[in-house]
């Protein structure tokens, strides 16, 4: 049996650097501690690097696409989409961006980052492969009675929104838009996970996150749909990178990613088109 | 703690003189101090003793630095022995005179009595009154950083003398002072403390401090009190040692029988038999200085002297005078002219008589 | 004295470099270069014809009065705070003295963000001691200017104790002694003469605090959150900005490094005249 290489779970952001290190650290020592002579096939790294609301479900994707692809190994890293646009711009060795937006993937695209052979074939501004849709988060018990998103109007209902900066912020301020209603937060979180801590602490009475947090957090939250939703239903676009050394790979994970990992995209919550 | 055998129902009641009546016990790992003291007001008492003797302790114990095991502390007939060291009615001039070095030499001197409770001006007036005293009214502004160690040690003084003390205590005060300007010091510092009505007790290793400035001198060794007594009985008929080695005597013990005392031999052939001026009977010691031996290559004879036949174990320059080392059936310092020393020929290993007239040679109890 | 015989050539530099400890020196530039040259970095790519512009946003002049107001608060709390503590580590003995020394380290090893989460479950609305200040009180800390500076004296303390503690450690205790003798109870011997003492001590633990303060980041944005005007000070309002516009990133992380540096080089100048 193969040996699987550890792999490091990267949640969050601020810790990215850290992860991609002990990732890269991790697979130097599996490297390195020899295959006991058995039958050594040629090893690749596929490096991913992807929004960080996509940790759960590219995890373990990841994990069916090695059972594939023996002589893959998927180093994953997530982080915000705007950082992860950022890395790649600065020359990140990485073979497929996913993004949680489709304003960051234009950057990339923008930047001439794309691999131009997967780009013509699969479409310029990257392939959009799941869709999200805004929730209200409440705690468990919903102190506040929230019901609708008008309820998020009232002074005493403490709310936590994603900065305008990031993607779920962009989102919450089209679906607020679309309400014709103006609220006001009394936090701009740096990612839709710090929106979901704040809630599942309590520390407020509501937030808008995406329908995928409110399954992931499981009871430690409840979700509340709303009809303004589908208007900023946020679309996430995944596209092989310039830089890939092994473009042929990269697009083979991102059709496993839109064939067999759809199911496991729409069991997280993820709308799939 | 160590048992310590019981003495208080045959202590003397406590002086209510005014004066310090102190009753020290305190042990420290391996060390054990047991010292009394006693001092009355307008008297200065040295406390003299080789470095490791416990005159530092002695002098935290009685400002209150260091709690005791066992024992007392009065002045001025008041119970200081549980007081706090901030309530205790004690100056102390430190080693290293310790001046704040973030306030002026007069803000030093009125920090006691602001402590006290003396406002601002009065606590001021009071440190600049001192300040003149101590011929230092120029310096009151300054930082002691740039004062000399001798305007320091003052400065300090009238620190400690800012509290109105009952008791001044002084560690090592020229310790700090270069050896050149000790003698003009010294005689300063005397001169200051004369002034003072409470007891003074003054810390030194230094038997010149000591008899210089002390109305009486306490010898400490190994924590205990080994003499105690005026300069010149002190320099006269020192009771150990060391103290003979500080006023620069040779002493013996041994036992007396009229003028005649029997020391022990040092070199195993008998007792030694020394003449002494006045006679005593029962355990003894005596004492003579190197300068009243005389030596002959040649016995004399005859004449009602001591003489005894030694070897020379060494010769060393003393001031003008040479001092030669002698051993044999005892151990004493002869200290003669660079003159006759060449007369002699003397060498490591040459014989000598050694004869001291029994006029100079002081006998006393043990 | 004789003098010995003079050496040939031997003139002030050739004596110099004859004297220069490379093994120190070496290590030593290199050092200084690895600190300045993300510095460099931060010149080269500033966008300096839109500068002017971007600096005067109030956006950015409110972030950077709260980065200021905050951290300053911030030491604060620390001397009154800190001082204290350092001086009860240093000055006395008591059960477990070592492990409250480790104990008050703590923030300095453990990562920002897991800071502000232990924060949030101590002081947050829900938390062990937030709830009864939301019940009792009707206070809640978090998303306020307040958590900030909460955040930043956590984070930022344990450097003023650690240098406070150092210099207590090294100043002569003698002097307290003496000025006990003075008749000074153990308040005025500590306030009239071991603060004086170890002054700069203080000095330099309160500037690093400051410094610690004013650059925290994973302690604020997870207690305080982010909302610009109250709790989004200086490095938030960089990490904000690199999401989208990575320029403004740059010309806000140099205006916190120009106002700091001027901040640190006044305080240093009257620590020096005094």
């Amino acid at each position: 049996m193969p040996e699987i290489p550890p792999r490091t779970r990267c949640a969050g952001t601020g810790v990215y650097r850290a992860c991609a290190v002990a990732a890269a650290l991790a697979l130097g020592l599996t490297a390195c501690s020899g295959d006991g002579g058995g039958e050594r096939t040629e090893n690749v790294e596929l490096t991913v690097m992807a929004a960080a609301s996509l940790t759960d479900v590219f995890t373990e994707i990841a994990e069916s696409f090695e059972e594939e692809h023996p002589e893959v190994t998927v180093v994953l890293n997530f982080a915000g989409s705007g950082e992860l646009a950022q890395q790649i711009a600065s020359g990140a060795p990485a073979d497929v961006f996913a993004s949680a937006d489709t304003t960051t993937m234009e950057r990339v695209v923008e930047a001439g980052d794309l691999d131009a052979d997967w780009a013509a074939e699969h479409g310029e501004e990257g392939l959009v492969f799941a869709t999200n849709t805004l929730m209200i988060a409440v705690p468990p018990g919903n102190p506040a009675g929230v019901s609708s998103l008008h309820d998020l109007t009232s002074e005493d209902v403490s709310t936590a929104f994603c900065a305008d900066e990031v993607p779920c912020g962009t989102a919450t301020g089209i679906a607020l838009e679309a309400a014709g209603l103006e609220v006001a937060p009394v936090t701009l979180e740096e990612d839709v996970r710090a929106v979901l801590t704040k809630v599942e602490l309590g520390e407020v009475d509501a937030g808008l996150v995406y329908e995928t947090d409110v399954i992931s957090a499981g009871d430690r939250v409840k979700g509340i749909g709303f009809p303004e939703a589908k208007e900023a239903l946020n679309e996430y676009p995944i596209g092989v990178l310039a830089n890939s050394e092994s473009p042929e790979r990269a697009a083979a994970w991102v059709d496993f990613v839109t064939g067999q990992g759809a199911p496991i995209m729409r069991e997280a919550g993820f709308g799939t088109p | 703690m160590a048992a310590r055998e019981p003495r208080t129902p045959l202590d003397p009641a406590p002086t209510s003189d005014g004066g310090l009546d102190a009753d020290l016990r305190l042990s420290r790992g391996t060390f054990t101090l047991d010292v009394r003291l006693t001092c009355p007001p307008g008297e200065v008492l040295a406390l003299l003793g080789p470095n490791g003797a416990g005159k530092t302790s002695v002098l935290r114990a009685l400002a209150g630095l260091t709690p005791l095991s066992d024992g007392h502390v009065f002045l001025a007939g008041e119970d200081l022995t549980t007081t706090a060291v901030e309530h205790r009615p004690v100056g102390v001039v430190f080693q290293d005179y310790l001046l704040l070095p973030h306030l002026s030499a007069l803000d030093n001197v009125a920090f006691g009595p602001r402590c006290q409770g003396a406002g601002r001006t009065e606590a001021r007036r009071l440190a600049m009154e001192l300040l003149e005293q101590m011929g230092l009214a120029e310096y009151a502004s300054a930082r002691p950083r740039r004062l000399s160690g001798g305007q320091a040690q003052r400065v300090a003084l009238a620190r400690a003398l800012a509290v109105r003390p009952g008791l001044l205590l002084l560690d090592e005060p020229m310790a700090a002072l270069d050896i050149g300007t000790r003698a003009t010091v010294r005689s300063r510092l005397r001169h200051l403390v004369e002034g003072f009505e409470g007891a003074t007790v003054l810390v030194t290793h230094d038997p010149l401090d000591a008899m210089v400035m002390a109305d009486r001198i306490a010898v400490i060794e190994d924590g205990r009190l080994v003499q105690e007594g005026s300069p010149a009985e002190v320099a006269r008929r020192p009771r150990t040692s060391y103290v003979a080695r500080l006023v620069g005597l040779n002493l013996f013990r041994g036992e007396a029988s009229g003028t005649t005392v029997t020391l022990e031999g040092e070199d195993g052939r008998g007792p030694v038999r020394v003449e002494a001026g006045d006679g005593h009977r029962g355990p003894a010691l005596v004492a003579f200085p190197p300068r009243a031996v005389a030596l002959y290559r040649e016995s004399s004879g005859g004449s009602p002297r001591n003489a005894w036949r030694l070897t020379v174990a060494g010769v060393e320059r003393f001031g003008d005078q040479v001092r030669v080392l002698l051993e044999g059936g005892l151990s004493l310092a002869a200290d003669i002219t660079p003159a006759a020393l060449a007369e002699l020929a003397l060498t490591r290993g040459s014989e000598v008589w050694a004869v001291v007239k029994a006029s100079e040679v002081e006998c006393y109890p043990d | 004295m004789t003098a010995p015989t003079p050496r040939v050539g031997r003139g002030p530099s050739g004596n110099g470099t004859a004297r220069v400890p490379w093994v120190l020196v070496l290590p030593a530039l290199i050092g200084l270069l690895f600190l300045l040259l993300p510095l460099v970095g931060l010149l080269v790519r500033a966008p300096w014809a839109t500068m002017g512009r971007r600096i005067v946003d109030p956006d950015v002049l409110t972030a950077l009065w709260l980065s200021l107001s905050t951290s300053t608060a911030a030491t604060l709390v620390s001397l009154v705070l800190g001082v204290p503590l350092a001086w009860s580590l240093a000055r006395t003995e008591f059960p477990g003295r070592r492990l409250v020394r480790a104990l008050v380290t703590v923030p300095l090893v453990i990562p920002p963000v897991v800071g502000g989460v232990a924060l949030l479950l101590v002081l947050g609305r829900n938390g062990i001691v937030g709830q009864y200040l939301y019940s009792w009180f009707g206070l809640t800390l978090p998303f306020t200017p307040a958590a900030v500076v909460v955040a930043q004296v956590f984070v930022a303390m344990p450097f003023l104790v650690i240098g406070v503690e150092g210099a207590l450690r090294g100043a002569d205790r003698r002097y307290e002694e003496a000025a006990a003798t003075l008749g000074a109870g153990r308040v005025t011997v500590f306030t009239r003469v071991t603060l004086p003492m170890i002054l700069p001590g203080i000095g330099a633990g309160a500037v690093l605090c400051w410094a610690r303060a004013l650059g925290e980041f994973g302690a604020t944005i997870t207690f305080a959150g982010n909302f610009p005007g109250t709790t989004q000070t200086m490095p938030l309002a960089v990490y904000m900005a690199m999401q989208r516009d990575p320029e403004a990133a740059i010309v806000l992380s140099l205006v916190l490094l120009l106002v700091s540096l001027a901040v640190l080089a006044t305080l240093r100048e009257r620590w020096m005249s005094v």
